[in-house]
């Protein structure tokens, strides 16, 4: 049959349409390229960490050289603690820092500020310990879970307060105009209307900022430094996973190795249950997150 | 200074700026109660700056400033130690935009002006909600979904859902900028109506690009250009023997 004009290409549209593909092709390697080593790094830590899971690992202290078995239960327990405490203070800071940045925008204070926060936001994580050390630990007179929590906390704040005020700032205005023409007080408006209505945001930005510093060793080497048994308080050196992994992966027993290898299993699965965990609680049915 | 006891809203010189931008000038507008006032103009005239500083809102905007007298039953709003979410609370506005809150159902939404305010009683919001609703004619279309986002609903139902919304603090003014520009012919019918039905409670002033609009439903219109009111009158004198040859200009579709 003969092909009509609009059948026909010209060379021009034949051109075009194998640009097209090979530029579809390209950007499909280039996300598989993305992807791969991620999904690589998880399946590695999965098949060398999983073997060496076992109750014990999650009940017993690390077991002395030589001596087999032993788990991470005061590193776990440390991290948590470590998590906890650099949450209560880094996240109510950050939040409200992203809310005065967001809300409060006149004037050259919140662009001074934002330019601040994105100066912390990349300081390298050994500095804010070292910092840390200096102002918490010596004074103190030795480490402690506080100065890993607040060294954390300093690396979680900055980060958090800018998450915030972008999702805020995806609020329109006139959604805020709604209810300051309702009669509702700024504040009110602020924290019932524009919080809420992205707290799936602002939450994911949270739970970035908490995996970030869950796999945080640098900070955590002069502040909570570490510890072989249960801390006995908060102000004792505290152990945690990811300082626990580095002492055991640069040991020279194959029985730490892979030990080390579960505990960085158990760093990726702590932050995927507290990931879900927090969702579950905050996110009410329906809200999109 | 005298007040005529049947003008629930009276502004008087009022004039409001964007920085260094003089927006509206000198311009004075007495509502009568269970009126619909109308405010028409072309595009930038500041009609939609001048009711947004009926309710205090136009101060909230950076660099903006009002100047002027605006008396609600007799008190002037903008007296030293009045309190603009006081004011807000009586005066209430819809907005172009449908804007429910999001993350808040449809009942949350037309309860969050009392909630917010403090009144928690389950059976007193209840019964505001279902009041509100079937003023804004939305009930028999929402009752059985009242839990759903108010962000759910089509545009002409979030329109109404915002007038419920504002309706449930049971304010004696409602402020309309332009509440149908955005909905097709049926929502604009429905909302035509019930702001006619409204107004026996409610006293409305409403900004409309809509002239037809402006006619149908209002008892009085004023004529605003270039910030300027030009020319207030009742309705069907300004749109059949308008004093001012702008107005006849504009209204006669000469230009604007």
């Amino acid at each position: 049959m003969k092909r009509t004009h609009l059948q026909t290409l010209s060379l021009r549209d034949r051109r075009r349409k194998l640009v097209n593909i090979f530029m579809q092709v390209l950007l499909f390697l280039a996300a598989v390229l993305a992807i791969f080593p991620l999904l690589n790094v998880f399946l590695y830590v999965f098949k060398q960490g999983a073997p060496s899971l076992n109750a014990s690992f999650f009940t017993h202290l690390p077991a002395a050289v030589g001596e087999a078995g032993g788990g991470m239960a005061n590193a776990l327990l440390g991290s948590l603690t470590l998590i906890f405490l650099a949450s209560a203070v880094g996240v109510p800071i950050g939040i409200a820092t992203g809310v005065y940045l967001s809300e409060y925008n006149y004037g050259k204070l919140p662009r001074f500020l934002r330019f601040t926060t994105d100066l912390m936001t990349s300081v390298p994580s050994i500095i804010v310990g070292m910092f840390v050390y200096a102002v918490v630990v010596i004074p103190m007179h030795g480490f402690s879970a506080y100065a890993g929590g607040i060294a954390l906390a300093i690396i979680m704040a900055p980060f958090v307060a800018r998450t915030t005020e972008e999702m805020l700032k995806l609020v329109p205005d006139h959604i805020r105009e709604a209810g300051l023409a309702l009669g509702i007080s700024r504040w009110k408006v602020i924290v019932r209307i524009v919080l809420k209505g992205s707290l799936g945001g602002v939450l994911t930005g949270v739970m970035l900022a908490v995996a970030r510093v869950s796999g945080e060793t640098a900070p955590l080497l002069f502040t909570a430094f570490n510890n072989k048994y249960w801390a006995r308080g908060l102000n004792q050196p505290t152990a945690s996973l990811p300082v626990q992994i580095y002492t055991y992966a640069i040991s020279p027993y194959e029985d730490w190795h892979h030990q080390a290898w579960a505990g960085a299993l158990m760093l990726v699965v702590l932050v995927f249950v507290l990931n879900v965990f927090v969702r579950l609680i905050f996110v009410r049915k329906g809200t999109s997150v | 200074m005298s007040i005529s006891p049947n003008l629930v809203l009276d502004a008087r010189a009022v004039n409001a700026w964007f920085g260094t931008m003089h927006a509206v000038r000198d311009v004075s507008l007495e509502v009568p109660v269970q009126n619909v006032v109308a405010l028409i103009g072309p595009s930038g005239c500041g009609k939609s700056t001048f009711i947004r500083c009926l309710n205090r809102l136009h101060e909230e905007v950076p660099t903006a400033r009002v100047g002027g007298h605006v008396f609600l039953e007799g008190e002037d709003i903008y007296d030293t130690d009045v309190d603009p979410v006081v004011v807000r609370r009586k005066i209430g506005m819809v907005f172009q935009k449908a804007n429910p809150f999001p993350a808040m159902s449809i009942y949350e939404n037309v309860a969050s002006g009392q909630r917010l305010a403090g009144i928690t009683k389950r059976a007193l919001l209840d019964e505001t909600v279902e009041k509100c609703l079937r003023q804004a004619v939305l009930w028999d279309e929402v009752k059985d979904k009242l839990k759903s986002p108010g962000t759910s609903l089509s545009g002409g139902q979030q329109q109404r859902l915002c007038i419920a919304r504002a309706l449930a603090v049971n304010p004696p003014v409602l402020l309309m900028d332009e509440p149908t520009s955005a909905l097709d012919p049926i929502s604009t019918a429905k909302i035509e109506e019930l702001v006619m039905n409204l107004k026996k409670d409610v006293t409305i002033v409403i900004v409309t690009h809509n002239m037809q609009q402006a006619a149908r439903i209002s008892d009085r219109t004023a004529f605003f250009l270039l910030g300027e009111r030009v020319e207030y009158g009742v309705t069907t004198q300004i749109f059949t023997n308008p004093h001012d040859s702008r107005t006849e200009q504009y209204i006669t579709g000469r230009f604007g």
